[in-house]
């Protein structure tokens, strides 16, 4: 296919996807050659929501960054949270009691479902189908409700707190998940039914978009993205953090490279989120959520620390430079979905515009992480 | 209730026509009227019916559509002007018709400005030889099947103008999918078309209607005895219609997830309205036609009730609901896949269709009668 694209005419234009484009999701914007609908040069060009969240790092306190974090990535806003505030409970040694792990483990994974259902009905609305989005919308609202009981938001979440989490979650909210578990574990055969199982769906998806796994190692791409062609990494098996060593659970690998792959890894993630939730209420401790021994004003010691977390859509690594005082002296965010727009470009190439719109979305690229 | 003044603004302009113009009109045809000659009475008539009819089944389509996608959506759709939502497509209208029309630099502007009529029109004047029952039909013409097939031609002709004429890149790739799309979905359309002719012998609408006199086993579409494909010959017409008229999930011409709004990107108020209300008289052109050849048009499926218009409405709507049934549960297909499933798939059972009834009209009697 793609050397027929390149071989035929060389009379190419250039045709602007965006900033304002329906299926960008937001204000990107690339750049694409185009030999009548055959892609021959595309260029994601970044920057129209560039807010500048590192810098602002480094002039707000500790504390004060945290619901910054939820600015990147709005729709898997808690891994956000999480990241931060394990890199700077690693710099000031702060410990977290073990029930404030499990609500941070039982929220996250809920905001992961509600991500990879967003990402769902929005996939198939970029493919054409109109439906799916308003049933996946329905199912993500029962876990905004949820989330909005115990941290006060529905979207933009600030609910970590170093030591801990900022409210305790009640019987209503536990009750309320398993419900939810229940409704969803129904939904899930009609999705798989009217969407995946869709012949058309499948003619889109199959083959469409391949990811080298050499190519994933050379930009880096993680998450769904990097599963989805065979690699098997998931920060919550390979370098474990907070309670997940306790959960039983499995990291969905698919080995096609394919937009399909990478539809089926978000597909079963959803099936093992749900499993880590079901776990975690089971084994829920009583106990505090919160150390009591955080200084108001936190001034952890001298030094760069890193960690990671296995966010919605790949690997959000959060390293911070301390100097001692109580702001931060560097702070980088590594996010996910910059990596793994920027295989775009060259995966992308001699595949055709309804193509590559449908690689794009398999993509979920979430505009407000890329320009940070 | 005290409208918005922004309503009364958008309103305004309409009061003078509709308290003053129409009773003028509605006076000056009651005296002029029995002056004017048999003939021409029938033929205007006909005009305003037909056009009425047009218009007042894209209006009311759209409020379909919309009720319909909601339900299956989980929503509940247009409700709040007036019941069930019933004067939104008035409102919208009325919101349409008040629109500035944009006309963008740098476009074709003669191209820009025929296009929507290129669509509307012919659509409009395929309704005049539709047969509603034996009588109501605006003009009983003996080539009607080819009268509407000549005109649907022409509607592809406004896609590639609007979407040309646009200076838009996206309307342009839009255009040219529509061209391609509506050349590869025309000759399995054709071809089927031709087998049923040469099983009605006729390309007179109304007399194909009689043809399938009786009770439903009497229909074309379990016409067996004429070909026993008639099932699918029937499937690939309904394929083609809903690829002709650019529906779901064949709306490559305006897949707004890849072109923005396709072909008319560019075109606002009444421009786009025009667009949209051909778009829903092809829906009717299409479904009335299956109708007519499938589905025995205005007779009744069992022969203890009587026949009547009601029974080709019934059977039209019904289409119709399926067309949107089918859009708001399909994704979208790809240029590549559609062409390849004119090409490899419906063209080859079209012709197969083709020599199987060629056989079974011409040859087999031939040798029933040598016998």
């Amino acid at each position: 296919m793609s050397d027929f694209a390149l071989s035929q005419t060389k009379e190419t234009f250039v045709l602007n996807l965006g900033p304002q484009h329906p299926a960008t999701h937001g204000v990107l914007r690339v750049k694409l050659e185009m030999d009548g609908e055959y892609i021959v040069h595309a260029e994601p060009i970044l920057g129209y929501i560039h807010r500048m969240h590192e810098k602002m790092g480094e002039n707000r306190t500790w504390a004060q960054f945290m619901p910054n974090t939820a600015r990147l990535d709005y729709l898997g806003a808690l891994s956000y949270n999480h990241g931060y505030a394990l890199a700077v409970e690693r710099a000031a040694s702060i410990e977290v009691p073990e029930r404030a792990e499990y609500i941070r483990v039982i929220t996250v994974e809920l905001n992961r479902i509600a991500s990879h259902l967003l990402w769902f009905g929005a996939y198939v609305l970029d493919l054409g189908g109109m439906t799916p989005i308003f049933y996946a919308f329905d199912d993500r609202e029962q876990i905004l409700n949820l989330l909005e009981s115990v941290t006060g938001a529905r979207l933009t979440f600030c609910y970590f707190r170093f030591g801990g989490v900022y409210n305790d979650i009640d019987d209503s909210f536990i009750a309320g998940s398993r419900e939810f578990i229940k409704r969803l574990r129904k939904q899930m055969p009609d999705y798989h039914n009217l969407v995946t199982k869709n012949i058309i769906m499948i003619k889109r998806l199959k083959d469409i978009g391949p990811i080298s796994p050499e190519m994933v190692r050379k930009y880096g791409a993680t998450g769904p993205v990097m599963r989805g062609s065979g690699i098997n990494y998931d920060v919550r098996k390979n370098e474990p953090y907070s309670v997940y060593p306790e959960f039983d659970f499995d990291i969905p690998v698919y080995d096609e490279c394919d937009s399909m792959a990478r539809y089926m890894v978000r597909m079963d993630e959803i099936e093992q989120s749900m499993r880590i939730i079901e776990q975690a209420l089971d084994k829920l401790p009583e106990g505090p959520v919160m150390t009591e021994k955080v200084p108001k004003n936190l001034k952890p010691p001298k030094g760069d620390y890193y960690s990671a977390v296995e966010a919605a859509r790949g690997v959000f690594g959060c390293r911070v430079v301390s100097d001692g005082t109580n702001t931060a002296y560097r702070l980088k965010l590594r996010s996910p979905t910059f990596s793994n727009l920027s295989l775009f470009g060259e995966a992308c190439q001699g595949m055709l515009l309804a193509d590559a719109l449908a690689f794009m979305g398999s993509l979920d690229l979430v505009i407000p992480e890329i320009d940070r | 209730m005290i409208p918005h003044p922004e309503t009364r603004r958008v309103l305004t302009p309409f009061i003078l026509p509709t308290v003053v113009l129409l009773p003028l009109l509605a006076g000056g045809l009651y005296f002029v009227w029995p002056l004017v000659p048999g003939g021409v009475q029938r033929v205007l008539i006909s005009l305003v019916a037909v056009i009425a009819f047009a218009a007042g089944n894209a209006a009311y389509l759209v409020w379909l559509e919309r009720k319909v996608c909601a339900h299956i959506q989980r929503r509940i759709g247009p409700k709040e002007v007036g019941p069930f939502g019933l004067i939104q497509p008035v409102v919208d209208g009325i919101k349409l018709m008040s629109k500035q029309l944009l006309i963008p630099k740098g476009v074709d502007k003669p191209l820009f400005m025929v296009a929507p009529l290129l669509v509307l029109v012919p659509a409009i004047m395929s309704f005049v030889t539709i047969p509603f029952s034996e009588d109501l039909v605006a003009r009983n013409i003996n080539v009607g099947l080819l009268m509407i097939f000549a005109f649907a031609s022409v509607n592809v002709l406004g896609l590639l103008l609007g979407g040309w004429g646009s200076n838009n890149k996206y309307a342009v790739i839009a255009a040219a999918r529509a061209v391609s799309q509506n050349v590869a979905y025309e000759i399995p359309m054709l071809i089927t078309v031709i087998t049923m002719v040469m099983v009605t012998h006729t390309l007179n609408l109304n007399e194909i209607v009689i043809q399938q006199d009786g009770s439903f086993w009497n229909w074309y579409l379990f016409r067996f005895s004429a070909s026993p494909l008639m099932p699918v010959a029937f499937l690939i017409f309904f394929i083609c219609s809903l690829a002709e008229t650019n529906r779901a999930p064949f709306d490559l011409g305006e897949a707004e997830s890849e072109l923005v709004a396709g072909f008319h990107t560019e075109y606002s108020g009444m421009g786009f309205g025009v667009f949209f209300m051909g778009e829903y008289a092809n829906i009717v052109i299409g479904s009335s036609l299956a109708v007519i050849l499938f589905l025995g048009g205005w007779q009744s499926p069992v022969s203890f009730l009587a026949d009547g218009f009601w029974w080709f409405l019934l059977k039209m709507y019904f289409l119709i609901f399926c067309v949107m049934w089918i859009r708001w549960t399909y994704p979208r297909t790809t240029l590549w896949g559609l062409l390849n499933l004119s090409w490899k798939v419906l063209i080859p059972l079209s012709l197969i269709n083709l020599l199987l009834t060629s056989f079974m009209v011409k040859v087999w009697p031939l040798l029933m009668g040598a016998s």
